[in-house]
Order: C-alpha cells, then structure tokens, then sequence
C-alpha cells in the first residue's frame, strides 16, 4: 500500500492524534540515527526555502542522506520532462520523495506512478498537509488538547489555503470558527458549506479590534496579498484594518496564542513578536517535528519502534 | 416495426444507442470511440421523435457494451436508452446511470491542475448525483456538469 501524504483533509481522528503523539517524540528526542541508510528525495519543482529548509533538516536529523534540487531551472524539467518521467528517475533512487509543485494535484498524480511515498509538500494553491500538521502540533501544544477550541481565522480566507486546510482537519475536534475578512476575501461559499455539513460553528465578521477577539483561544493570521485583490482600491482601503498590533491584545484570554504561516508581510506589528501571545516563530520551530513525524510514518516506522528506538543521539 | 424505424436498417446482433439528442451525436461517437470499430455502424440523425421531437440513433452490430462504458455517456446526455439487441430482438433495455466517476472524459477547467499540464487522463468524482456536481480527483476543484468540456479526442 501506498502511504503517501497528499491532503490531511481526510485524516481519521485517531490518525491525526497519533501523528501528534509521533510529533511529541520527535520533541524530546529529535536527533536520531532513526533513518540511518535512507536517502530522501526533495524535489521543488517551485523554489520554497522555508519548507525545503524544514523538511531536509527533519530528514537530516534523523540520520537520513539528502538528494534533490532547490530550483526547476536546474532540472530536466525546463528541457520539457514531464512530471512522470522525473518521478519514475527519482523512484529509483530516493526511499521517500517531498516534493512540491506548482500544478495543483501534481502530488496525487506522482503518488499513482510511483510505489516510493510521496510527501506533498505544497501543490500549487490546493494542499500544503506539513504546515497544517504543524498547525494541528502548534494548536495542541499551546492548548493542551484540542477539543472545543474558539479559533480566529484572519485576513486572505479566500486564498489562503491554510486556513482551509486547518477548517477541514479541525472537523473532528468540535472547534468554533470565526471568519474576520474582507468582502473581497472571505471564506468561500464551498468552506461554510462544508462547516455545515460537518456541524462546524462559525461566525463571520469584517471588523478586527480587541473586543472581537477577547474570546479566541487561537488567532490564526494570514498575509492579505495586494495581487489578490481586482480592485487596487479596495485593497488600499483595507490594508491596514487586519493589522494587528501590541495594545489590541489587552483583553485576549490568558491561552490565546498568535499563530501565523509566515512569512509575514506587515499584518503583525513587530511589537507583537515580544508579547507572550505571540507563538509564530516556535510554530515554525514545531514544523520540524511534525515533519519527522510524516517522514517516519511514510516510511511505515510506528510509534512502538519510535519509543523503543535505540538510535537516540541527545 | 413502423416505417419510420424501417428507414434505418435493423440489426441481428448488437447495440441500439436511442434517444441521442442530435446535437449530442457526434460526442456519443467519439465517447464510444466509434472511429475504431471494425464492425457496420449505422447512423440516424435528425429522425421524427414522438418524445423528443428530433433525436438521432446509432446501430451498433456485434459488439456489446459494458455498462462503464455506456455510464460515461451520461455526461453528454442523461437519457439515452440502450437496447441489446439478440437475433433481431430486444433483450434487454436499459437507461444510462451517472456512473461515481468519470473518467477520460471531462476536462479540468482549472489551468493550473496537472491533467491540463501533463499528458495523461482525468478522473472526476461526481459527488452529487442530482444537482450534477463533479470534482477533479487531482486539484480537487469543483465543476457543474452542465458547464463541463470534454476532453478534445486526440487526448481521450
């Protein structure tokens, strides 16, 4: 069976629990010689620093080797290979292949030529599954748990595909969402009919001030993007209102943590980044975790061998 | 038999593909891939219809159908009726049914999916069977069956 990672839209409960549970012990342990005579393939057939950064690290520090290219100009690719023919090559070299694209469904179709698990490690604008397991992580971490959860999505709803992504994985976790948008971006039609079906509250609003989010456990933010917008108008008239800054955060619940994909832009003042709400930078810290976590489950390593690993070096 | 059906020859074995609304004909053609047939094919366009006014029909001999096949014409037209015909009678009839996924096709009508990228075939899932939604297996965009485009026949 193939395990690869492409969405973790339709991740059981228990599947999601238990690569949390993997999460945390990649956390106290992470320096292994657990992939010890493993070679992962990271391919980015779109330059993406940050997550290749990430994922070759997960990898590198579980004693796994490294091969794959950074930028598609250096490849094959720009002579006219198709997606097929690269991943049929690298199949025979790689045990697990992370890969990012800019074609969305690219990571479904590589799964279905190869047996080697692909990692979809963002496909164009539709998956991106590392960054919402280090959501999940991040979420569960800072809460303790995550049931019941009043979490704040704001900012781009409309392209931002980790909020979605983070919607849908949330579903089994009876979370109550809050939408804060503008008109030209807000949640789209598709995702509150999805909340519905799936018994998800969630309340919409475009104001952003400090008593809206005095009840939030979690605030997710996100870049509003001035090429998202049609109207170059609109988008200078609502730049600033889904900025948040330090004095907004003066009746935020004592749990309440900041949570951003980065990179930011300027929807978060820097004079948030020393408030003890602020957690963006240790998220990004967990996407290690949550990443050796989908490396070993690809590769069908279980949490008894993790636990019971031999191979720790710290 | 009327007059009417006698202006197309009857068949003793084979497939009648009915009520093909005439406008549809040339995509059940190529949907069946009946270019390739090495077996007589007849073909009724613009014939009376009581039901539906002008309909066209096509007259397969010796050849028999599975029913994926057949499922896959329900994109272009929902209520063609087929009759497997036996000895010059009818033995069975039956009413095409929006099959769970099609596949080869329907084209994806976002630019950025692999399917539009890449050569290779679509698969969509139809996820409402009555309101006709389809979603693409790869980008996993949505699209109303009535707004889809086949797929051109070079690529099916």
């Amino acid at each position: 069976m193939n395990r690869s990672v492409i969405t973790l839209a339709n991740l059981s409960k228990e599947k999601i629990q238990y690569l949390i549970r993997l999460s945390e012990e990649f956390e106290r342990h992470t320096n292994r010689r657990l992939l010890e005579g493993k070679v992962v393939a990271t391919l980015f057939f779109e330059p993406s620093t940050r997550t290749r950064l990430s994922f070759e690290t997960a990898a590198n520090r579980l004693g796994a080797r490294i091969i794959g290219f950074t930028d598609p100009k250096v490849t094959s690719s720009t002579k006219g290979e198709t997606l097929h023919d690269t991943i049929k090559m690298v199949s025979n070299y790689a045990d697990v292949i992370v890969m990012r694209h800019f074609l969305e469904g690219a990571a479904q179709y590589a799964s279905e030529i190869t047996d080697v698990p692909i990692i979809n490690a963002g496909d164009g604008s539709n998956q991106h599954p590392s960054q919402t397991m280090l959501d999940l992580y991040s979420i569960y971490k800072t809460q303790g748990h995550l049931d019941n959860l009043h979490i704040y999505l704001v900012g781009d709803l409309k392209y931002g595909r980790t909020v979605h992504s983070l919607l849908m994985a949330m579903r089994h976790f009876n979370p109550t969402f809050h939408f804060i948008a503008p008109k030209e971006l807000e949640m789209p039609e598709e995702y509150k009919i999805y909340c519905e079906e799936q018994n998800i509250k969630y309340f919409e609003t475009r104001d952003f001030n400090e008593d809206v989010i005095a009840d939030a456990d979690i605030l997710y933010m996100t870049r509003v993007q001035r090429e998202r917008f049609t109207d170059l108008m609109e988008y200078e008239r609502v730049k600033d209102s889904y900025l948040l800054c330090n004095q907004m955060l003066r009746k935020a619940k004592s749990n309440m943590k900041i949570l951003h994909p980065l990179p930011r832009l300027n929807e978060i003042n820097i004079d948030v980044d020393s408030n003890p709400h602020a957690y963006y930078f240790e998220q990004a810290h967990n996407g290690l975790f949550a990443r050796q976590a989908l490396i070993c489950d690809v590769l069908n390593i279980g949490l008894d061998q993790i636990l019971n690993d031999n191979t720790i070096i710290d | 038999m009327n007059k009417e059906e006698l202006k197309v020859s009857a068949i003793q074995n084979g497939t009648v593909i009915d009520h093909i609304p005439s406008s549809k004909l040339l995509a059940v053609v190529a949907l069946l891939h009946l270019e390739n047939i090495k077996t007589p094919v007849t073909v009724g366009y613009n014939l009376k219809s009581k039901k539906m006014g002008k309909k066209s029909l096509i007259k397969i001999a010796d050849r028999y159908f599975t029913d994926e096949e057949i499922n896959q014409l329900s994109v272009v037209s929902p209520n063609v009726t087929l009759c497997i015909i036996k000895d010059y009678d009818v033995v069975e009839k039956k009413q095409v049914q929006m099959p769970d996924s099609l596949h080869g096709i329907v084209q994806c009508p976002n630019p950025k999916c692999i399917t539009n990228n890449e050569p290779m075939k679509t698969i969509f899932h139809v996820i409402n069977k009555e309101k006709g939604v389809l979603k693409c297996h790869y980008c996993e965009k949505e699209e109303k069956l009535e707004k889809a485009r086949l797929v051109s026949p070079s690529n099916v």
